[in-house]
Order: structure tokens, then sequence, then C-alpha cells
């Protein structure tokens, strides 16, 4: 797929825009299912899920801020988010001590500010660069702050962590966000207005100015804009944003350890938002959704999941560098021009060698960590229902020739497959060019 | 602070220094060469480390320091060849991401491989005891060769410091690493060719030569070279899942603050990086001390005691980065800085 | 409202009272650069008046385009002065030279690649309608910057193109867009560094025209290489050799000067002349 792309990934697909009429029902239903989600998946394992994937959501678009609307990489953003929550837990105990009447609603704003806070004095020495030193300060700043966490067990709890209790004096209407579907609520709320309020700004001067500096960062000083400052503002909105998804985490765990300032989370946001993909703005949600889905579920069904995890990442990097967003972009516009029923056949050849890859690749290193960590139990392995001797021979060779099998298949429909989607873009120019001609 | 104290401090910081330079001055290579800034390079450290200790296990220490840096050099330059050059065309962040999946990669295939314990990774036999010890007695100071002296035993407040042989061999290694890299860019013709290609990779190849294949043997150099530091540092310290981490955070600060591009600077900044946290480890000294040679007491009742209570060697750890933040601020440009990346 | 602005007023009025006893739009006194131990610029002195349309010739490797670098403040210069309207721009940043009124355009075409053809104009237009770093603005609701990126668009005839990628235009529409996104923002000082390099003769007469359309009443510098352009385009020519100024006069002085024949014109128009006779 990469290879019929020219300038950048995806370049054909920017000038693709779905049907604007669609704005408000677009927005309208995200707001309608984020409200109504606990009422279809109702099981508490759900609500957890849904609680953190609002969290997530908010965190991954204030994340993609930097990385895909303004060009820059930062390997330590959880510093911001991180700092949120350890202001917002500390403004929870301030209120149960009753030393500060802060209503439980507005933590998360307080976290914000916190986040922008953070960010305005650590952004002008991080933004004093760009590209890749911009990325190794932000590394170092997060390691500065990751360490300093330990250093100040009054502020950051030690090892411990600090904790608190959300429910706080009495209830306000019958909210005393004790139940989880409450703070569920809170959640849901904050994590509909901030997307807004992320997508508004896209629509600004700083947040094209923004885009422009991402694209070609020494013009933008040429018309009149001091390239630092646009870096540095947006840092810090994007830091404000941190901070409420970071308070907001603080209110649903009810505890902040030091993990939330570790290099381990800055580099889950960048690896989920930019698996979602940066490029269009609802990328990041989608990074979210797949952020919660890997930390909660995938990682009770393998313990290879960094591993596969690491795989898919490096893989979208070569291959599909604006995520899986760009994807279903690229094939919405195909479909757009009634051209997707012939590469059906294409993409059902990929997935289907995929999976066989796939099932060569996991079967050997299912058996790997069961000979590892699974000693006592004996040589067999219990994998999708059939039984494998982890010691016999035929398991590894089996699996073996199903990896060799899979692998070299994949290659083959990939190029077929490179071939058509080349045709068929192909074949959306010159329709683009007739429709153009005629008008 | 004794003499002893000072001495042992200083040839550790040394000894650190000269590690860390050995994974700065690859990162620094393939920094200059190639534009991108290797995030996987520390997990090429790791690497160097558990394949030489799976290789000291069948034919010993000195086959696993021989063969292991080529092997993960191998792995380096093919890495290069099949994934990193695919995504140069993409630009500069995706290739650092590249690079970041790849540490990731490679972290989970060796805690697949190996397992997520420490290994039991030991210098070889000859190097296994002290190379000198620092026999510090109350009138004097002197040092003997090997093992400490009965002296040592004897004498009622007697300090001796032991200073290992295989640190003093790691420190040889890098030395003779520096010097074997010196050479081959300045006195070869490859390393006329790769400095050559450094500014003007189009014009060398218009002269014919292939410059993606000398960029692929400066990457698997890179990482040979870190895989070379892998096996000391892993048979020095511990081997295991986190030792890229620990170690690669700081190399990022390093070349940094040395200024990104520039040997001269990470060596300089290295150096000077582990002896101030040598310094710093041994030290008992808090922020509270400084303020009592101005003149200022402070007890627990003074607001921010615990800020001032911390101990200088609490603080080692974060030096690294504190110096980053500082050369940002004062001297963005980094120490001996040129290529701005 | 912004400098640009006010500075177009300023011109203007000057250029009423027919330009002479006010300071010049661009002067450069005794201006030197070094790289290291090299001079490129040894020594220049030039003063354009407002509403001149001046053109920079010179042999490759003179220092055009270093010229024009230190004009608009990508570079320090060693020594010497640059002013603009009589105000000194040394040691201004690019951003703060451009906000007094000073915009130039690039040999190779720097665009914001990702944004489309009205995009990178409004974005050029958004400084000096006073937009500066806001957020709580809409740029759907900043009609003025919406109006003049879009009058902008149709004088560069890419109105048709209004939401193609920047990446996605062909050559000289890049090159229309690059003018465009220069002289967007209302700045009356206009550097053109080799605005129609790299088009055929067709295109290249085609641009001209644009440009004499879009710069009228502006003070143009042009750095160009294609003689009939020159001598087309411009009421003045500086002939600059060895990074220094040889001839500042009008086409047909300069044309005749002895020195300029022998350092530079008189090859090149022989060559050019041959190269058409080759035909």
């Amino acid at each position: 797929m990469a290879n019929t792309k020219t300038a950048a990934p995806g370049a054909q697909v920017y000038s693709f825009k779905p049907i604007n009429v669609g704005r408000w029902f677009i927005w309208g239903g995200y707001a309608i299912l984020m409200l109504a989600a606990p009422q279809i998946w109702t099981s508490s394992l759900s609500l957890t899920m849904l609680s953190q994937i609002g969290i997530a959501i908010i965190g991954c678009l204030a994340f993609n801020m930097l990385l895909g609307q303004g060009g820059m990489l930062s390997f330590g953003h959880a510093v911001y988010s991180g700092l949120g929550s350890y202001f917002a837990i500390h403004a929870v105990n301030l209120a149960t001590a009753g030393t500060v009447a802060i209503p439980i609603s507005l933590v998360p704003l307080i976290a914000g500010i916190f986040g922008a806070l953070f960010a305005v004095l650590l952004g002008y020495v991080t933004t004093k660069k760009a590209g890749t030193p911009f990325a190794m300060i932000t590394l170092g700043v997060g390691e500065l702050v990751a360490a300093m966490a330990l250093m100040f067990p009054l502020f950051f709890g030690g090892e411990g962590g600090i904790t608190g209790n959300r429910v706080v004096g009495e209830p306000f209407f019958g909210i005393s966000y004790g139940p989880g579907i409450q703070l569920y609520y809170l959640i849901a709320i904050y994590t509909i207005i901030c997307t807004a309020l992320m997508y508004a700004f896209t629509r600004t001067p700083l947040g094209r100015m923004l885009n422009a500096v991402r694209d070609n960062p020494e013009r933008v000083e040429f018309i009149g804009y001091n390239t630092q400052y646009v870096r540095y503002f947006a840092f810090i909105a994007s830091g404000f944003f941190m901070g409420i998804s970071g308070g907001l985490a603080a209110l649903n765990f009810e505890i902040v350890t030091s993990e939330v300032v570790s290099a381990v989370r800055s580099g889950a946001y960048l690896l989920f938002t930019f698996l979602g993909g940066a490029i269009f703005f609802f990328g990041p949600i989608i990074g979210a959704i797949l952020l919660v889905l890997s930390l909660v579920l995938l990682s009770e069904l393998t313990q290879a999941w960094l591993l596969y995890l690491g795989l898919v990442f490096t893989f979208m990097v070569m291959f599909a560098p604006g995520g899986i967003s760009s994807l279903i972009m690229m094939n919405l516009r195909v479909a757009s021009f009634g051209k997707l029923r012939p590469l059906m056949g294409s993409y059902l050849a990929l997935a289907g060698t995929a999976a066989t890859a796939l099932l060569g690749a996991s079967v050997m290193i299912e058996m790997v960590y069961h000979l590892q960590l699974n000693e006592a139990l004996g040589p067999n392995m219990k994998f999708l229902g059939a039984t494998l001797n982890t010691q016999g021979f035929d398991s590894w060779f089996g699996a073996c020739m199903v990896l060799g099998v899979g692998i070299v298949l994949f290659e083959i429909s990939r190029r077929l497959f490179v071939k058509e989607w080349g045709s068929v873009q192909e074949d959306i120019e010159k329709e683009i060019k007739r429709r153009g001609a005629s008008l | 602070m004794d003499l002893s104290f000072f001495l042992i401090s200083l040839l550790n910081g040394l000894s650190s220094g000269l590690l860390l330079f050995m994974l700065a001055s690859g990162l620094t290579l393939i920094f200059s060469m190639m534009g991108v800034l290797n995030f996987a390079h520390a997990s090429f450290y790791m690497l160097g480390a558990y394949v030489a200790y799976t290789v000291t296990q069948f034919v010993g220490f000195w086959w696993g320091l021989l063969l292991a840096p080529p092997i993960v050099g191998l792995m380096g330059a093919l890495f290069e060849k099949y994934a990193l050059r695919r995504v140069h065309k993409f630009g500069h962040v995706p290739e650092l991401l590249i690079t970041f999946g790849l540490s990731y990669l490679i972290l989970e295939v060796v805690q697949l491989v190996w397992g997520r314990q420490a290994l039991n990774f030991l210098p070889p036999e000859s190097l296994r005891g002290p190379l000198f010890t620092i026999v510090d007695l109350p009138q004097s100071l002197s040092f003997s060769w090997g093992t400490p002296p009965d002296v040592c035993r004897s004498v009622q407040g007697a300090i001796c410091t032991q200073f290992p042989a295989f640190r003093a061999f790691g420190m040889a290694v890098a030395g003779l690493m520096l010097v074997a890299v010196w050479l081959l860019l300045t006195r070869t013709r490859i390393g006329m060719v790769i400095q050559a290609a450094l500014t003007h990779p189009e014009a060398v190849e218009a002269l014919g030569h292939n410059v993606p294949r000398v960029l692929m043997g400066v990457f698997g150099g890179g990482t040979a070279l870190a895989a070379l530091a892998g096996v000391i540092g892993g048979a020095l310290r511990v081997t295991e899942p986190s030792m890229a981490f620990a170690v690669g955070a700081v190399v990022f600060a390093v070349i940094v603050i040395g200024g990104m591009g520039s040997l001269a600077g990470a060596f300089v900044a290295s150096v000077a990086l582990g002896v101030i946290e040598s310094f710093a480890v041994g030290s008992d000294v808090a922020f509270m001390d400084l303020m009592g040679v101005v003149g200022m007491t402070v007890t627990p009742e003074t607001l921010g005691y615990s800020l001032w209570s911390v101990k200088m060697s609490q603080v080692a750890a974060m030096l690294p980065y504190l110096f980053l933040v500082l050369i940002l601020i004062f001297r963005p440009k980094g120490l001996f800085g040129t290529r701005e990346g | 409202m912004s400098t640009a602005t006010t500075d177009l007023k300023a011109t203007a009025v000057s250029r009423r009272s027919d330009g002479s006893g006010t300071a010049p739009a661009l002067e450069l006194r005794r201006v030197v650069k070094r790289f290291g131990k090299t001079e490129i610029i040894r020594g220049v002195d030039l003063a354009v008046q407002a509403g001149e349309n001046v053109a920079v010739i010179g042999p490759n490797g003179a220092g055009k385009s270093t010229l024009f670098n230190l004009i608009s403040g990508r570079f320090g210069v060693s020594s010497g002065e640059i002013l603009l309207h009589g105000e000194k721009l040394n040691g201004l940043t690019p951003y703060e030279i451009n906000r007094k009124g000073l915009a130039r355009s690039f040999q190779v075409s720097n665009l914001f690649t990702r944004l489309s053809v009205f995009e990178n104009l409004r974005c050029a237009v958004l400084w000096s309608k006073g937009y500066k770093y806001s957020f709580w603005n809409f740029l759907a609701d900043a009609r003025d910057a919406n109006d003049r990126a879009t009058e902008v668009m149709e004088m560069i005839r890419l109105h048709k193109r209004k939401d193609v990628l920047a990446m996605n235009l062909t050559y000289a529409e890049q090159r229309a867009l690059e003018i465009g996104i220069t002289i967007a923002g209302g700045a009356d000082v206009i550097l053109l560094d080799e605005p129609t390099a790299g088009m055929s003769r067709s295109e290249t007469s085609r641009f001209v025209e644009l440009i004499r359309a879009i710069t009228t009443g502006k003070t143009l510098l042009t750095v160009e290489h294609d003689m009939g352009v020159v001598f087309g385009l411009a009421t003045k020519i500086a002939v600059l050799v060895y990074g220094e100024v040889i001839a500042f006069d009008t086409p047909e002085k300069v044309r005749a000067d002895e020195r300029v024949k022998e350092a530079y014109l008189g090859s090149m128009l022989a060559d050019q002349q041959a190269a058409r006779a080759g035909h």
C-alpha cells in the first residue's frame, strides 16, 4: 500500500472531505454514544473500561495536538497528565479534610490548570528546539520529573503513592460520585466537552499556524510568526487537556503512584495515538479505545501482548504511517468512487494470509512462554482449543511451517494488492480529472 | 573528604563515563551520518550483553566479547536495510518512531528468549579480582597491586578500597575502541567515504560509492559498538531486561548536553556526568549542609525541610536530566553542538 | 492595526510626493557577510526607492541569494547596515522584519505542504490582520482574512484549485502559490528569489505578467537569471559580482556598461543568442 504513495503517506487522501452535512449528526452521535454506552454495555468490567476510554480519549487527543497537528514528537508527555493527577488527588484530600471547599466536579479542571502551569514552566525550555532534539528533551524532562517523584514523598507519596476518596461531603442532588456510573457520566461530559474544544482549536488561527509550523517551520517565520511561540502556546494548551485527563484518572482510581509520570506511560500515549492515526482528528479516539482494550483485555489474553503490540506498531510505521484512521479514510474514499468491491478479494486474501502467519507466530510465542513460565504445569499447552506438546518436535515444526507458509503467501497477496490498489488509485485520479473538466 | 574516597570515586566515575561514551559515540555516529536518532540504541546494548552471556555459556567470556558485537551489528544492519530504509522517505519523525517500536520489540524478544529474571553474567575468572587496592591508613595513603594486603585487616581504622580489574579492563576496551574508530574514520578509505557522505551524500554517490551500503554499514557499526559496551556493562553491572532503559535515557541526555552530532561533546559530557554521578552517589552531603556553609541553619521546623534534607546520593539519579534542562536554558546548542537535527 | 498597513500608507504618501527627500524603501550600507573566513558579500551599497522595480543579476555564486537572506533576516550581517524605510534591520528576526513590511519568496518553493492553496494563503494573511496567536476566534469567522486570501488566490489564478493540497500542485502552480504567500500579507517591499526558475518559455512570460499585476505599487527586488524577464520587468538593474555591486542603473545604461559586459552580461547574452539560434 505504501508503494503508491507519493510525497508523504496518504498524499491522495487529504483532499477527500467527508460529507459536511453530517457534521451535527456526527457530533450528536458521538455525544449520544458516550452517554448511552453504559446502557449498551452493562457489565461492571465494561463500565471500568468505558471510564478509562473516556480518560484516554482526552489524553490521546491532547497528545495529538503536538504530534499530528504540530509535528512535535514528545516522549515525556505523561508528565503533564501525571502531575495533574497528583494535584487532583491532593485537591480531593484537601476537600475531604475540609481545608478547602472544592467540588469534585471541578477537580479535573484544577488538574488541567496545573497541567497547563507546568507546561508553561517546562514548555519554554522544551520548545526551544524542534524535531529530534525536542523529542530527546521531552524524554529528559520526563525522566527528571519521574526521578523527582521518588525524592519528595510528601507530595508524591513515595513508593505507595497518594490515595484519596472521591466521595466528599453531602451528595449534591443525589450525586456523590461513589458509584462508578456517576463518575462515568462526569468523565463522559468532560470527554465530550474536551473533544469539542480540541476540535475547535484546530479551527482557530493558532491551530492553523500550528499546522503551518508542522509543514514548514522556517517559512512560518517569514510570514510574521515566531515559530517557537506557536509551539509553546500549543504545548500549553496540550498540557491543559493532559492535566484534565490526569485529574479524571485520579478520581477514577482514587490512587496516584509515580507510574503516572513514567516513561512507560508516555510511551503508551505515543504508541496508541500513532496506532489510531495522527493525521485525522478522530485517529487518537480510535487509539484511546485500543489502548484501554489492550491494557485491560489483551494483556489478560496472552503474555506476549506487548510483543504483538510492538510488531503491529512497527509494521504500521513502515506500511501505514497514517494509522488506522488513515486506512479507514482511504478506503472510504475508494468506496465513494464505487471501487471498493474489486478490492474486497485482495483484502480477504491479505487478511487470511496474515492470520495464518500470525497463527504460526503466536503458537511459537505462546509455547516459549509456556516453557518459561508454566513448567510446573507440564509440557502440554492449550491453545485455541487444541492441545500442543511444547516439548515435542511436531508442534514446533508445524508452527514453523504455518508461519513460513503464511509469510510467503502474505507477501504474494501483498504484492498483488499493491498492484490492484495502484490501478484503483489511477482510476480514481482519472475520474477526478473527468469531473473537474466537466465543471 | 578523604583522598581514597576521592580517588576511587574519580576512577569509578571515569569507568562509568567511558562506558557511557561507548554508547554515546555509536549513537552520535549514526545520528551524524544518517540524521536518525536510534531510539533503540540502548536496546542493542542490552542485546550485546545477552548474546555475550549465551556465547559465554558455551565457549567462554572471551569468545562472547569477540562474537557478540558482530552478531548484534549484523542484526542492526539487517534492520537498517529492511525496515529503517523504508521509512526514511517519510521524514525524521517516522524514523524515530520505528526505532522506538524496535526498542519495544527487542525488549519483548529478549524477555521471550531469556526470561524476565536477571542473568548471572559474570566477568571471566582472570579478571574477577581487584586490579589494585587503595590502602588508607591513619598515617599514610598507599596503593598495592592485587588483593588487599594484610595490613587492611590488622590495622585499626584502615580503609581499603578495591578497584576491580574488570572495571579497568572496561576502561581499556573503551579507550581502544575510541582509538580504533578514530583511526578508521581518519586513516582508511572507507572512513574518508563515511566522512564525505556525512555532508554530501549525493556527491559521494555520484562518485560511485554505494551510499546505502555505507549507511547500512554505519548503522551496523554503531550498533556493534553499543553491543560491545553491553558486553562490558552487562558483566560489570547486572544483566536484566531493564538495563536498556536504565542507561538509554542517560545516553540521550548526554548527547543533547554534549551537542547533537558532536563526538567531542559526547565524550566530555559522558565523562563529566559519570564522574559527577559517582561523587554524588557516594556523598551524604545534603542541601542543608550547603546552607550551613553560608551560615544558615536548617532545622526540622524550617519550611521545606524535606527539600533541604535531600541528600546528594538521592539526587544523583536525577542529575543528568537536571543538567540537560540547565544546558537548554543557558546554551541550547549543547557544549560543542554543530548539527541542529 | 498592523504595522504592515501603516507602512503601506507611509510609502503611498512618499510616492505621491514623488519620493524625493524621503528615506529609500530599502537601503544597504557597506554590508559585509563572512562565512567563517570566506567573504561572500564584500561591501554592498544599495538604495532602492519606494516603487522601484530592481532586478539583481550576476553570475552564479555572486551572492544574490545570500543578499536576500541577509535582508530578510535569515542570516545576520557580519558588518554594515540594512535599513527598511530608514529603520535598521540589524539583529532582527525574520518575523520581526516581516512585520515591518518586508516579505520574500524562495527559489525552491517553500510551501505548507499539507495545507490547501486557500489555507496557505490564509496563513500568510493572519498576522497582518492582527489575529496573532488567537485561539478564541474561529477562522471561518475571520472575514477579512478569508476575503484577502480569496483575493490573492484569484490574483494568482489558483481559485479553481482552492482545496488542493500544496504538495499536489504542479510546479508552476507551486511557484504561483509561493508568490501568493509572499504578497498576501500586504508587505510593501517584496523580494522574489528566482521566481521563474525551472519554467518553460511560455510559462515564464505568463508568470511575468502575473508578477507585474500583483506587485503594482510595491517596491520589488527580484533575483533573476532570465535576461528577457529582467529587461522586461525591471526599472533598474543591480549587477552583483563576487559579492559587490558593480553597477546599479536603468536597464539601458547597464546594458551599455563596459564593466558589466566584461564581467557578466556580454557572455551571457551571447550564450542566450547562440542557444536561441540553435533551435
